[in-house]
């Protein structure tokens, strides 16, 4: 019962328990399997960085974990706890409770992901209407103050204003704005800078880590940019193929990453350091996720690869705080 | 906002005005309305005489001062046949046709907003794969059958309701109309059915089509992660966004349908304009047909401005200028 007993010991600070979640798209092709035996935590207070290239599958988690997930996909199995609350099986009603209040999300592009044909004000009225019992007078005080705290002047002028009269980066404070009216335990912010001015992208990283810190919240911070990883998350989970193939401490696991996935990640960074040096790569492609190798995933693009990853999958093995699958993983300052 | 309103009512009048040559042109080259109003056994002197009692004598310019002038007095000119006022006969059937029209336009609506939204939202399921056929149904059937079926089912077979004519009537502001009382309503009900089903079909497509597009926005997904219902994304989020292309065609049909009504009240014998346009082309009866088609032009040219209107109602980011 030594397992029982550490799970009580970290229930408390655990906020968000994933245990090997499937959640797979049924399409006349074949069965994508976006997301297949993800298991990832985030502690009270924390920001978890889940990374990965382009479908790699970190949207689908985020979607995943509010049951927003439409057919033809489906949540196959798996644990979603939250809270000490089993978000799998909860019903519809339950989500829509928990969406907003609990969990709150912040999407890549906020030219699209407010509506444009409510004011700014509206939108930020409805979030605190459905999950709040304040009257209309409270809650325009609410908007005026959050949206102030994203950094908008004359909030209150402004609240009357349509999403289309907002600049890119603008928006994306007014989508922060929303994302945290209702004082969340958990933001999931997918992709949140992708589509700004690279001049932009700071400002907002800073704002949002203000705000997660100052409200007390856990992030689940999903990108393909490992630079921005790096500067806000305390823990990094790495995609691959929609499986976990490393995961740790993010000072730890940059420093000396043990996938050679991750290692390529790292690598594909410009450093000014070596302003003359040519940038690396990680060669060919994402494979078809619905026509998967036997073995490894990475095997093709792998410097590492060996007979034994082409005949069997490495699994996810845990160390300390760390936890890779390769079956060549990576020494300590070891370059591949 | 005032200014756009001043010049587009400009722009109301220069098309009435064009619409008003047209009609009048027209109505000038086809036949001499003379032959429809004497007794055939005429001599030449009273021909000639109805021709002067008419204002037919004259030049075409001059006729045509004169029914400008009238028509800006809003005179008309007196029916060929009933010898009252070509205006106040179509004013005393304007709102019989109307109800039928409003009716068949709300019931439309009602029917087909919520059914295109559902079968918008959930493309795949079964239920909405019927939808989808019986509008289909509705557009290709031929409004004189549906009217003769619903006659003979619902008023021969079962006898649910009359088969023909307005029922009891109230005056209401001058007006006659049948839309107060209990019997004036079993009066209006298949009529206006007859008349809704295409229009209804329409609406549904195109606010079905309307969805699909706005089902796929991120506005949508971000509205449902906030944790609104699903009918609160729908109806709250989704319609709104899909509603432009759904008003602009409900604009064109309820004119289509003030101007078409015609078969249908034939049908049920409802004495709307319909059944006078075609009694009055049947006789020739000059003033009515400009009367009627001066008044479906106004209507139309009412309705597109209202529609622009409504346009940027709906959508913040048109602006009128």
């Amino acid at each position: 019962m030594a397992e029982a007993k550490t799970a009580d010991a970290t229930a408390s600070e655990t906020l968000l328990r994933v245990e090997d979640l499937r959640t797979w798209f049924h399409t006349f092709s074949g069965t994508v399997k976006a997301v297949d035996g993800v298991s990832f935590s985030v502690k009270r207070g924390e920001i978890m960085g889940l990374v990965g290239e382009s479908g790699g599958g970190k949207s689908v988690v985020g979607f995943s974990i509010l049951g927003l997930i439409d057919p033809p996909g489906k949540i196959e199995s798996g644990v979603i706890e939250f809270n000490g609350e089993n978000l799998k099986d909860a019903g519809d009603a339950r989500l829509r409770d928990i969406r907003g209040r609990d969990i709150a999300m912040v999407f890549q592009d906020p030219m699209t992901s407010l509506n444009p044909l409510h004011t700014v004000g509206e939108q930020m009225d409805e979030m605190l209407r459905l999950h709040t019992d304040m009257d209309a007078s409270q809650r325009h005080a609410r908007c005026v103050e959050v949206l102030e705290d994203v950094g908008i002047s004359r909030a209150a002028d402004r609240l009357k204003a349509y999403p289309h009269q907002f600049s890119g980066g603008m928006r994306q404070r007014v989508v922060i704005a929303i994302a945290m009216l209702a004082q969340p335990k958990l933001v999931i912010a997918d992709e949140p800078t992708t589509a700004l001015d690279v001049t932009i992208q700071a400002q907002i990283l800073k704002l949002m880590r203000r705000q997660i810190r100052d409200n007390g919240a856990s992030m689940i911070l999903v990108t393909h940019d490992l630079a921005v990883v790096s500067e806000m998350a305390d823990h990094i989970t790495v995609l691959y193929c929609g499986k976990v193939v490393e995961r740790g401490p993010t000072d730890d696991v940059i420093r000396r990453p043990s996938h050679p996935y991750t290692r390529g990640l790292i690598d594909s960074i410009p450093n000014p350091a070596h302003r003359t040096a040519r940038l690396k790569q990680i060669p060919g492609a994402v494979p078809d996720i619905r026509k998967l190798p036997k073995g490894c995933n990475f095997q093709d693009r792998c410097p590492r690869v060996g007979a034994v990853c082409r005949e069997s999958e490495p699994p996810l093995v845990a160390t300390g705080a760390r936890a890779h699958a390769c079956h060549f993983p990576l020494k300590e300052g070891e370059t591949q | 906002m005032l200014g756009y309103t001043i010049k587009r009512l400009l722009q109301m009048i220069f098309v009435l005005w064009i619409v008003s040559v047209i009609v009048f042109l027209m109505m000038s080259f086809t036949g001499d309305p003379v032959f429809m109003v004497i007794p055939i056994d005429s001599t030449q002197a009273e021909i000639d005489q109805a021709r002067r009692i008419l204002g037919l004598d004259r030049s075409l310019f001059e006729q045509y001062l004169v029914f400008m002038n009238g028509m800006l007095q809003g005179d008309f000119g007196r029916s060929y046949v009933y010898r009252q006022p070509a205006m106040d006969l179509i004013l005393e059937r304007l709102p019989a046709t109307m109800e039928i029209v409003v009716v068949a336009m709300i019931f439309a609506a009602l029917v087909a907003i919520p059914l295109g939204v559902y079968a918008g939202a959930n493309p795949n399921r079964t239920a909405s794969r019927a939808i989808m056929s019986g509008s289909l149904l509705g557009i290709s059937l031929p409004s004189f059958w549906v009217g003769m079926m619903l006659i003979f089912l619902l008023a021969v077979q079962w006898q649910i309701f009359p088969s023909s004519g307005r029922g009891d009537t109230v005056e209401f502001m001058g007006l006659k109309l049948s839309v107060l009382t209990l019997d004036g309503w079993y009066h209006i009900i298949l009529p206006s059915l007859t008349l809704s089903l295409a229009t209804m079909a329409i609406i549904l497509r195109i606010t079905r089509a309307g969805m699909m597009e706005v089902m796929r926005q991120d506005y949508m997904k971000f509205a449902r992660a906030k944790g609104v219902s699903r009918r609160g994304v729908l109806y709250g989020h989704g319609l709104r966004n899909a509603l432009i292309p759904v008003v602009t065609i409900f604009g064109l049909q309820l004119g289509d349908l003030i101007a078409f009504a015609t078969i249908t009240e034939t049908i049920f014998a409802w004495p709307g304009l319909g059944k006078l346009l075609i009694d009055s082309i049947y006789r020739a009866d000059r003033p009515v047909i400009v009367v009627y088609l001066m008044l479906v032009a106004f209507i139309f040219v009412v309705i597109n401005f209202i529609v622009d209107m409504v346009y940027t109602w709906i959508d913040p980011r048109i602006t009128v200028k």
